[in-house]
């Protein structure tokens, strides 16, 4: 009888298969710590290199000139507010705008057509909307200027506010709408009073990705704002950017501007994943609250 | 005082599939009619082709007269119009979850161009009060949020939003089928006062509910109204062989 | 209450503003569409002057001569395919290794802080990882990695040279170059291809894994027969999707891969990719013919990323089989 049963078709767990199986765990989870190593390492960086060189006067100040110490990244930071600014008055109700759309108008061919043509523009390399944005504002302008990466940067925003908006409505329960009608309020009433408040915590979650995604984008700018060593708040002028200014100065060859590019970054990555983590957190608290 | 409603040769669609067949029927002013019958049968369907709520699902149409008083509910007047005057409570408690209590009950009015506030908390008080919820809740009124009631007591504010915009007709889809047995009582209670101000129209799968709070029954089966009359009459000798075999449990 | 009474409501049908307001989302709807059209209207057309006097060859010839006007884009196309194959070389064993320990190994309370970091790396903005690169990579590679693999893998050099040309650790180690571009890239493409992974990984129904299991496999013969096969074709659309990415990477590989543009077997040398052309010498192009050339790699860039997302989408959408996308960094 053992005889037989040692002949079955199950066969042992041999060492060798089990060896297998813990290098195996081994290796991924060495691939974990292979992937996280650059993040904690970009981190600690920028940590260690740039918080020295953040006090009030980086702040505050603009560049100075070569050779000169001191100065700061003021009229970058607030260039990208600017630039942040003048995309999201184009791109966030277009954004939404096209969400809705594809939520409550768009299930049928045309919908899947404008859902398919946002992935693709989500795909288009940034540096290929900086040339777009050239041929339109900067040439018929004739200067760089605000607007011009302004224009950039919500062609780029467009796609993610778009997707998330549809995905957040997406989750209202039609319940909710069918209660709304019930009660004789209007198709355009339900969807803004009714659907669009339900989904406002995940509307505001995606809109604020899409800020992050695009305020540390430095190539569609690099043609469009170009950059200025001085403050500016004329749309049509040529304005400085945090991420430009971390560019030029990185490849620079001046070490005091190499300090002052660490500094400029850690504050672009602070901004970053204080907006990402912000919204992660309301995520998993505000989102569940609305679409319940 | 609410009004009747005539139906006159109502056919209606999914598409291609025809879900209610040829229904002629006359719902009585300030009565409460049950609509019975199988899974299935198209009493959902014929409640809401009444509210013209089947319209919203898309690839859905009806044929055929429904008229409430003398306003002829498809030709006289739009949708988004009937639906203010023709109120619906569903089968599954739908508050909107971002409002208030006061909110819920006052969003038909409001979404709808309505802003004297003074009257609208007056309508709100009275509406809550008509639908037995008053007591409970007057005093988080603005605090708490619509969803954070109890099963029972979420339907009973959506009867009390659905008053609010004193419609004339209530439809009513199944409205306990969510809730626990002394929910459903308190709900049947309040359906018996409602009906001296409002006409009803009640689908259930519940016969015996049918039987407690209605007095006009119609009994539904594949799509066609077989047999309507006195609730009593429908229970005890009904006229069609196939009511007596669904009432007598013999499907269904 | 009834018809005698006068209506609480006063307002109207609601048919024209349901209109208007219908009309008004389905323009933003158009804007999305109108948006590539610009795109691909704005490439062909400020492309033209090049296309006419070059024609197709302009990707075959070497030649990049602002001054004398003769352009030729294939070292940036050279320099584009091998650094973004370097990056996925080295990208994708790390990517499904760290999915597979989230989706299949990793204990719970461990999985949210992953794969929440992994999103983080995702975040960080291309100038960053290149300033990171040129200031800690490229100095890490220029006196320690360069010359180990120049030490250890030189022997390759033996072969190529039979076969006419350098080998791939030959030349002075810079630290910039093909390598430095290749690496940072690889960092940077590994959350998409990682997080593409971890979803089709957990699309695959949990009958497929316990059937392998059933039958007594371990856990890595659980893994690699029951969920990576079935994943297979949504890998693939994820390693695509990264590679998509990777094509248009501008500033990190701008910054460290050496900006000149010239073929080299090594990887040590310095190169140029279509990206980077761009952004270098865009703002400075004197002439039309120039700037025409370089919009007109610009097209050939938006061209090829198109096609592989799109290839990448669809792979992708046959294992999740229309499960929402999520919008990745």
């Amino acid at each position: 009888m053992a005889e037989s049963l040692r002949h079955t078709s199950v066969a042992p767990l041999s060492l060798g298969r089990r060896v297998k199986d813990n290098l195996v765990t081994l290796a991924a989870g060495g691939a974990v710590v292979l992937v996280l190593l650059p993040l904690a390492a970009i981190l600690a960086y920028l940590l260690y290199k740039g918080v020295g060189s953040i006090n009030w006067a980086f702040l505050t100040q603009t560049p100075k000139p070569v050779g000169e110490a001191g100065g700061g990244m003021a009229n970058a930071i607030a260039g990208t507010a600017l630039i942040l600014l003048i995309a999201s008055t184009v791109g966030v109700p277009i954004g939404i705008g096209a969400g809705i759309f594809l939520a409550e108008y768009g299930r049928n061919r045309f919908g899947d057509l404008v859902r398919f043509t946002a992935d693709v523009l989500n795909g288009v390399p940034s540096i290929v909307v900086g040339i777009v944005a050239y041929g339109i504002v900067v040439i018929s302008q004739g200067h760089f200027s605000a607007l011009a990466g302004g224009a950039a940067l919500a062609i780029m925003m467009i796609p993610t506010i778009t997707r998330a908006t549809e995905e957040m409505l997406l989750l209202v329960p039609n319940a909710v709408r069918e209660a709304a009608y019930g009660l004789g309020v209007s198709r355009w009433r339900t969807t803004l009073s009714i659907t669009l408040r339900t989904a406002t915590s995940g509307v505001i979650t995606g809109v604020m990705l899409a800020f992050a995604r695009v305020a540390g984008e430095t190539a569609p700018l690099l043609f469009t704002a170009f950059g200025n060593q001085y403050w500016n708040w004329n749309v049509n002028q040529p304005t400085a950017a945090l991420s430009l200014q971390v560019f030029t100065y990185a490849i620079s060859p001046f070490d005091e501007w190499h300090r002052q590019a660490w500094a400029g970054a850690l504050i672009l990555i602070v901004l970053i994943m204080g907006a990402v983590s912000a919204v992660r957190i309301a995520a998993s608290r505000g989102m569940l609250k609305g679409a319940n | 005082m609410g009004v009747g409603i005539k139906v006159d040769k109502l056919n209606a669609w999914f598409g291609k599939t025809q879900a209610l067949h040829d229904i002629s029927i006359e719902v009585p002013a300030n009565h409460a009619t049950a609509v019975i019958g199988p899974s299935g049968c198209g009493k959902s369907t014929f409640v809401r082709c009444l509210n013209r709520m089947h319209e919203t699902v898309p690839e859905a149409r009806a044929t055929g007269r429904v008229r409430m008083g003398d306003l002829d509910i498809y030709n006289g007047t739009s949708a988004v119009q009937i639906r203010r005057q023709i109120g619906m409570v569903f089968q599954k408690p739908n508050p909107f979850p971002t409002m208030s209590i006061y909110d819920n009950v006052a969003a038909g009015l409001r979404l709808n161009g309505f802003s004297d506030r003074k009257r609208l908390n007056e309508i709100v008080e009275r509406s809550l009060k008509l639908s037995a919820l008053w007591e409970e809740v007057k005093d988080t009124l603005k605090k708490k949020s619509g969803a954070s009631l109890s099963g029972g007591q979420q339907q009973r504010l959506c009867i009390a939003r659905a008053l609010a915009v004193e419609p004339q007709v209530l439809l009513m889809d199944e409205p306990c089928s969510a809730l626990d047995p002394i929910s459903t009582g308190k709900i049947e209670e309040l359906i018996f006062q409602l009906k001296e101000k409002f006409t009803i129209v009640i689908v259930t799968h519940n016969m015996q509910q049918a039987s407690r709070v209605a007095e006009f029954t119609g009994f539904f089966l594949l799509g066609k109204l077989i047999e309507f009359d006195k609730t009593e009459k429908i229970f005890t000798t009904p006229s069609d062989k196939r009511t007596e075999d669904y009432i007598t449990g013999r499907f269904g | 209450m009834g018809a005698q009474t006068r209506p609480l409501i006063t307002a109207g049908s609601s048919r024209v503003s349901d209109g208007i307001f219908q009309a008004a989302m389905a323009a933003c709807g158009v804007c999305v569409l109108g948006l590539v059209l610009v795109i691909v209207y704005e490439l062909i057309a400020k492309s033209g002057l090049s296309w006419h006097a070059f024609g197709w060859k302009f990707f075959l010839r070497s030649e990049w001569d602002p001054v004398n006007e003769q352009f030729g884009a294939l070292p940036f196309v050279y320099g584009t395919i091998v650094s973004s194959l370097l990056a996925l070389l080295l990208a994708v064993p790390l990517a499904i290794g760290v999915a597979v320990f989230i989706t299949e190994m990793c204990p719970p309370w461990l999985k949210g802080p992953i794969a929440f970091t992994t999103e983080l790396l995702a975040a960080i903005p291309s100038v960053i990882y290149g300033l990171w690169a040129i200031f800690v990579l490229v100095p890490l590679l220029r006196t320690y990695v360069e010359p180990f693999l120049a030490r250890y893998f030189g022997w390759t050099s033996g072969i190529t040279h039979r076969l006419g040309f350098q080998g791939p650790f030959e030349g002075p180690p810079f630290g910039i170059g093909m390598l430095a571009a290749g690496m940072i890239l690889a960092v940077m493409v590994v959350p998409i291809i990682s997080s593409i992974t971890r979803e089709v990984m957990t699309a695959v129904p949990q009958q497929q894994r316990e059937a392998v299991l059933a039958l007594g496999a371990t856990r890595w013969e659980m893994i690699r027969t029951g969920v990576l096969r079935n994943a297979r074709a949504g890998i693939l659309g994820g390693v695509i999707l990264g590679l998509g990415r990777a094509l248009g990477e501008t500033m990190a590989v701008t910054m460290v891969i050496g900006n000149r543009p010239e073929i080299a077997a090594s990887l040590f040398a310095p190169g140029y990719t279509m990206a980077s052309v761009i952004a270098n010498e865009f703002s400075e192009a004197t002439g039309n013919v120039y700037l025409s050339a370089l919009v007109e790699v610009g097209l050939a860039l938006f061209l090829v990323t198109i096609v592989v997302n799109i290839l990448a989408q669809v792979l992708v959408w046959s294992v999740t089989r229309g499960m929402p996308a999520r919008s990745n960094g």
